[in-house]
């Protein structure tokens, strides 16, 4: 199936204005009464949020459309550390993501637009936009902003309350950011990749978009592939796509595979290399997973899964915000917990503790980062029962003292054709 | 009487257990002192039970919300 999102890559530099031009046409101008058709557009295309929460794209701009001064905040942060999609399409393909924050702002009556994105990739974000105000008058004021560190601050109201200058700390919602966002303001907070497609289907339409997808996720969605794979990196799938073959076009496995980590490490795991799923939410739910931000970590079977899971979850309960007890001290009792495990150093009554704990935390911050962890630790729980309990009895294996293949930098950020 | 539900602040409770000793029909601690809050709609016979903790609550963290 041909790039749409990447299409034009590999590249040498970024794709420029005029080649963005050439490879997708000129962006639609929304006339009267085009802001709502444009928001049918996205609901009959099926769009959902890339950012990890999947949530349905037109009912968050309806949420903003109609209130007084709206902002656009393009989520870049990718706080994610296994993802690079968001890094691939600010610094390959910019003006596709302009074009999905443009026809937010002008459907919703925007005038302002924040741009949040690491400040490694401010400068083909800040040459595209020259590009632009080269070709045209601006009609809406876009900001470039250096999005916060940590993996917590992503999160759209840790993102905002740094935005508006004070640290990046989750609120508790309500109020959305639709009601009250960046300073007050009715906000339409997007992922990087959600207004991408944005671009494409106001050019094409709902219909274009979902040839080509599945009935859950419509379309072909951004994945980031990594671990035992000959060539991890970040790739355009059709939704849909069965979860082997997307280690297949990741150049295919380095050895046998374990299990799969899905979705981002507030994701969860699958046996095998997904046999018998596919990237789609129907296929994914009934695994337990979802799409996520688009993440698919290969486990080897000459890794090991216990202490893998154990690190990860030492890592995400170090990464809480630290203003919800059950956060702070629920995941650090459940990275203890897995810590002991993997070692060999259990107690009576760990491993109720262990579904205890994990059912403890969900649903208990201010955002949702315990549910995420809840969600990684409950699925590994199930595929790694085996494991698991070997640990607990015998300690450590020989495959314990590896190298920790997740919190290693994140994927090769190259887009592959 | 709109129903309304119970809910906590997370980031502005300090688990000082006030709350669950005062209406334990609806809120119980959990493994770290922390309040776990029935999520339904508060019946109006224990509704002066709500309002009281929420009084009490010295953190201010705990809210009668209108609305599922
Ligand atoms: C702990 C946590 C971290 C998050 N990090 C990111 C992030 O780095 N980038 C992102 O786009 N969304 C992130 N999100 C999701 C955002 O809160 C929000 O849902 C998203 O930006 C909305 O855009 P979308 O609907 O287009 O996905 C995170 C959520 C949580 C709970
Ligand atoms: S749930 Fe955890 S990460 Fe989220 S705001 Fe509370 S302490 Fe921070
Ligand atoms: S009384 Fe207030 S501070 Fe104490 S546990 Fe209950 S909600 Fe938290």
């Amino acid at each position: 199936m041909r790039h749409r999102l990447l299409a034009g890559l590999p590249s040498p530099h970024p794709i420029g204005l005029a080649t963005h031009l050439e490879l997708h046409g000129p962006s639609p101008l929304l006339g009267r009464g085009g802001g709502d058709a444009l928001i049918a557009e996205l609901e009959a295309a099926g769009l959902r949020g890339c950012g990890g929460a999947g949530f349905p794209a037109a009912a968050k701009w309806r949420a903003v459309a109609g209130r007084r001064r709206p902002v656009i905040v393009v989520n870049a942060a990718e706080g994610e550390p296994m993802s690079a999609k968001d890094r691939v399409l600010m610094t390959q393909v910019p003006h596709l993501v302009l074009d999905g924050a443009l026809l937010a702002a002008q459907a919703l009556g925007a005038r302002d637009c924040v741009i949040a994105a690491p400040a490694g990739v401010h400068a083909p974000i800040r040459s595209a936009l020259r590009e632009r105000r080269a070709a045209a008058r601006p009609a809406v004021r876009i900001k470039v902003e250096a999005s916060p560190h940590g993996y917590v601050g992503g999160e759209e109201s840790a993102l905002l309350s740094h935005l508006e200058g004070r640290a990046p700390l989750p609120r508790l919602k309500p109020p959305f950011p639709a009601e009250r966002g960046l300073n007050g303001r009715p906000t339409l907070v997007q992922n990087a990749e959600t207004l991408a497609h944005v671009a494409l289907i106001a050019r094409h339409g709902a219909a274009w978009f979902r040839d080509g997808g599945s009935g859950g996720i419509p379309g072909t969605a951004l994945v980031s592939i990594s671990g035992a794979v000959r060539a991890p990196g970040v790739y355009e799938i059709p939704a849909g796509t069965p979860l082997p073959d997307v280690l297949d076009i990741a150049g295919g496995r380095l050895q046998q595979v374990r299990a799969l980590l899905v979705g981002g490490y507030f994701g969860g795991w699958v046996g095998g290399a997904g046999e018998g799923l596919s990237f789609d939410d129907a296929s994914l739910q009934s695994a337990g997973v979802s799409a996520g931000a688009g993440v698919l970590v290969a486990l080897g079977a000459a890794d090991c899964p216990v202490a893998e899971t154990a690190a990860l979850t030492a890592w995400l309960a170090d990464e809480s915000a630290g203003q919800c007890g059950p956060c702070v001290y629920g995941l650090g009792a459940l990275a203890d917990l897995l810590g002991r495990i993997a070692g060999g150093r259990t107690e009576r009554g760990d491993g109720a503790r262990l579904t205890r704990w994990t059912e403890m935390v969900r649903g208990r911050g201010a955002c949702r980062h315990p549910d995420g962890v809840a969600r990684m630790i409950s699925t590994a729980g199930r595929v790694f029962a085996t494991e698991l309990s070997e640990h607990a009895r015998r300690g450590p294996c020989a495959a314990c003292g590896r190298a920790r293949l997740l919190l290693t930098p994140r994927a090769r950020e190259a887009a592959t054709a | 009487m709109r129903p309304e539900r119970l809910v906590v602040d997370p980031t502005a409770c300090t688990a000082h257990g006030m709350c669950a000793e005062l209406f334990p029909e609806w809120i119980q601690l959990d493994d770290w002192g922390y309040p776990m809050i029935d999520s339904g709609d508060v019946p109006p016979d224990l509704r002066d039970h709500a309002e009281r903790a929420v009084k009490m609550c010295p953190a201010l963290a705990l809210k009668l919300r209108r609305g599922s």
